[in-house]
């Protein structure tokens, strides 16, 4: 039997409606489940003061120091590394068997489980380079982790920035690290930024591969040196979660809220920016 | 004296393609050479060359000499940055960089390292004065470039070339998208440009090269066709293709 | 001159971080891994069923490993795919446009949401409704399925809505013009088209489930045993690793990077397989 074109068009679409809501339910209600659950708890008592008993009991606000230093160390290293390699790419080579390699690698690294960044953050920076679990070591792997995101946003930012300035730039005689520094730079900063701004939502939400290289230690205090072993709000939370303990739940769901929260708005903020960014060439 | 831009035998490939031919030209001190020639016939490269701005065509290459102020502009000892300073150019669409019409002019300057704020005030009004255009202008210098007319953004271009104090003014059609008042603007200044410099103007318009250029060069395919006073080019072509060319039967 | 090959060198230099970065991961997965596969046989590590590290001797066989992550990235894929692709298409080709405008972002921003989340929201409504209606001890292959499954759904629908958008419409005017209905359009004309870009949204969704560790550990019961229905706890590559790493020691840990390369060669071939077929669809 065939059924008519039109009944299978019109049940087709009813189908895909369907699937598209439940898709659309389930991540939104994820997001309301956490939110709900745990905001009422995320007080300004709750961010401000120290952790107790194990994290059970007392606030977040060593976890949120720590998150910060791994996470602004990560950024200090992965930004000249990252748009570096971008400014190469884009201006100081033509499209080559060198470029080609660059590119495989970034690819591949942005496909690395994190559990295998984990693995080797452990080998390479906790134990080899004898960094141990460290804010340092965690720095380092969230680093590598954030490679690929920069490199690409930074790419699309720098390629944005129209050709007719370049030629402006050389016509007025600057050197080409004059125009990559006066022009394309200042040009391509709002889409540079946009990338950081995503590979901290990323960092931020990763906890396989800080757990093994910044270790599980919940400082009492805010840490104090690159040396110093510190959960991330991430692993935190994840801790708590998995300890069975009903009485450490609380916590765990307004961990999760201030997480969940904190990567929304860095989210929808780099998105709305990287936006308004492309459409300022438009 | 000898020409301050002179081509011997001068050819450009690009990708394999000959765009100029056996260019033979000299450009004679303190006077408006205006070129002339349809679309595609090789004019703006031969402009884009004296400057070097070709290079960022990767694919392109030269035979023959092309030399500036007595210099071959192809060698490879060639400083270009400081070629580029010598011979400023006026592209045909006005591109003002975003930043503000004090800014635009101060940007030559500066990469020379030029960081007195009164030598650049000085600069930015000379070279506004220059280019017909400080009236307009003196009482904004510090907003956005972008915000002109197209006809002032041109002019912003122009005085921002002349801070670099070229010695050859290159313009390649830089009144092509522009009203009319605008352009009498530009051709009245490089009247007054003409007493310290050289001008080169690449121009579509057949009637501009007649009013704004002392002597005229006739570009075709690739080839220099022929070039002369502007008067005796217009009234009595030695070619007959430049006769069809000037009279509109094609181009 | 001189100062612009001294830049360019330097920025060479930056640039071969992501390579070096690639190829020092590599070596030092592979060195501290391998040589236990070897010692102990290949075969062995690989199709061995039991994995007893800290007995006398130990037994590292992850075959039990390699079917949990295959049962459990199936499942996943058996959920995710459907409605993530269902979702694609509806938005690429029937929402209105109002809808589709909001909606696509929004679910590309939900990819930032924390995996341990999905993993803890999994614990808390997903497992007890499990056991209670489904039966078994909640924890299973069927929980890491659906957390997965609803976890890859923003980087499948992503990457699909822009295959199907990169199709030219010419293509749909084409088939509406000879009288199909929009379904026939898109089932006959736009999917087949974007078909190298949709391949290649549901591999990369793949290695997403493959590689997750903490929500998978929240949820699959991590007992080492080959899953024999999708109620059946299991444990996974990854959660082998991470379950384990904060006490091993010796050939012991050798024995987790051993697992670590395992993953590794599937997540290579899933990556390069989804690169070969993008680039191969965008040709055709």
């Amino acid at each position: 039997m065939r059924l008519p074109p039109r009944f299978v068009h019109v049940a087709m679409l009813g189908a895909l409606w369907t699937v598209t809501l439940v898709a659309v339910a389930a991540l939104i209600g994820i997001v309301g489940w956490v939110l709900a659950k745990g905001l009422p708890s995320v007080t300004p008592g709750f961010l401000f003061s120290m952790p107790q008993a194990s994290g059970a009991e007392g606030g977040i606000a060593s976890v949120i120091a720590g998150t910060l230093f791994i996470i602004l160390g990560a950024v200090a290293i992965a930004t000249p590394l990252g748009v570096g390699t971008a400014i190469y790419l884009v201006e100081y080579t033509r499209e080559s068997w060198v470029t080609r390699v660059i590119r495989y690698g970034a690819d591949c690294l942005a496909g690395i489980p994190s559990i295998i960044f984990g693995l080797f953050g452990y080998v390479f920076f906790v134990i080899t380079l004898g960094f141990r679990w460290s804010i340092l070591s965690g720095s380092l792997t969230l680093a590598l982790m954030s490679l690929p995101t920069i490199i690409r946003t930074a790419e699309v930012a720098l390629r944005s920035v129209p050709q007719g300035y370049r030629e402006v730039s050389y016509a007025l005689g600057s050197t080409r690290w004059q125009m990559v520094w006066r022009v394309v730079l200042p040009g391509a900063l709002p889409g540079i930024v946009t990338g950081i701004v995503l590979a901290i939502g990323r960092s931020m939400s990763e906890t396989a591969a800080v757990i093994f290289t910044a270790g599980t230690v919940l400082p009492d205090g805010i840490p104090h040196s690159l040396g110093a072993s510190s959960r991330t709000l991430a692993v935190h939370f994840y801790l708590l979660a998995t300890e069975g303990d009903p009485e450490t739940q609380h916590t765990a769901f307004a961990t999760a809220a201030f997480l969940v929260l904190a990567i929304l708005v860095i989210n929808v903020s780099a998105y709305t920016a990287m936006h308004r960014f492309l459409a300022r060439f438009r | 004296m000898t020409p301050i831009v002179e081509a011997r035998q001068f050819g450009v490939q690009i990708g394999g393609n000959a765009v100029l031919r056996e260019v033979n030209l000299g450009v004679r001190r303190n006077e408006i050479l205006g070129i002339i020639g349809p679309a595609g016939s090789g004019k703006t490269t031969f402009l884009r060359c004296i400057n070097r701005l070709g290079d960022l065509e990767p694919s392109l290459s030269t035979t023959g000499t092309l030399s500036l102020d007595g210099t071959d502009v192809f060698s490879p000892g060639t400083d270009v940055a400081a070629l580029r300073r010598r011979a400023g150019m006026v592209f045909a669409v006005p591109n003002p960089l975003p930043r503000s019409i004090y800014e635009n002019i101060a940007f030559g300057p500066r990469l020379m390292g030029t960081r007195s704020r009164d030598r650049l005030d000085e600069i930015v009004e000379r070279t506004l004065r220059a280019s017909v255009l400080w009236d307009e202008v003196k009482d904004r210098l510090h907003t956005s470039g972008l915000k002109l007319s197209g006809g002032q953004q041109q002019r912003l271009c122009l005085a921002r070339t002349l801070a670099l104090e070229p010695q050859v003014l290159l313009l390649d059609e830089p009144c092509s998208g522009l009203d009319p008042i605008s352009t009498a603007k530009i051709e009245e200044a490089m009247q007054e440009l003409k007493k310290q410099l050289t001008v080169v103007l690449v121009t579509n318009n057949v009637k501009q090269a007649a009013r704004a250029s002392d002597r005229t060069a006739f570009f075709l395919m690739g080839e220099m066709v022929e070039v002369g006073d502007t008067g005796d080019l217009f009234t009595h072509p030695r070619d007959k293709r430049t006769n069809d060319y000037i009279s509109g039967r094609f181009g | 001159m001189k100062q612009d090959n001294a830049i360019r060198l330097s920025l060479l230099g930056l640039a071969m971080s992501a390579v070096t970065a690639l190829a020092v991961i590599t070596t030092f997965i592979l060195k501290e891994g391998v040589p236990v596969i070897f010692r102990y046989g290949l075969g062995a590590f690989l199709f061995g069923t039991e994995w007893k590290p800290t007995a006398e001797p130990p037994i590292f066989g992850v075959f039990a490993m390699i079917a949990g992550s295959f049962a459990v990235t199936a499942g996943a894929l058996a959920i995710g795919v459907p409605v993530g692709l269902g979702s694609a298409i509806f938005l690429s080709e029937f929402a209105p446009k109002k809808v589709a405008i909001v909606l696509k972002p929004a679910l590309e921003l939900l990819a930032g949401i924390p995996s341990v989340v999905f993993g803890f929201m999994g614990m808390l409504v997903l497992l007890p409704f499990i056991r209670v209606h489904l039966g078994g001890p909640g924890a299973s292959v069927l929980g890491g399925s659906a957390i997965l499954g609803i976890m890859i759904l923003p980087t499948v629908i992503s990457i699909s809505v822009d295959a199907l958008r990169s199709v030219p419409r010419s293509y749909r005017e084409g088939s509406f013009a000879l009288g199909a209905t929009g379904w026939q359009t898109t089932w006959r004309v736009t999917l087949p088209a974007a078909r190298g870009g949709l391949v290649a949204a549901v591999i990369l969704g793949m290695g997403r489930a493959v590689g997750e560790t903490m929500a998978v550990i929240m949820v699959t019961g991590n007992t080492v045993q080959i899953p024999h229905s999708p109620l059946s706890p299991v444990r996974t590559l990854t959660s082998n690793i991470a379950l384990e790493m904060s006490y091993a020691s010796g050939e012991h840990r050798e024995a987790l990077f051993a697992t670590g390369v395992i993953l590794f060669v599937i997540i290579m071939a899933l990556n390069t397989v989804a690169n070969t077929v993008a680039r191969l669809g965008k040709r055709a």
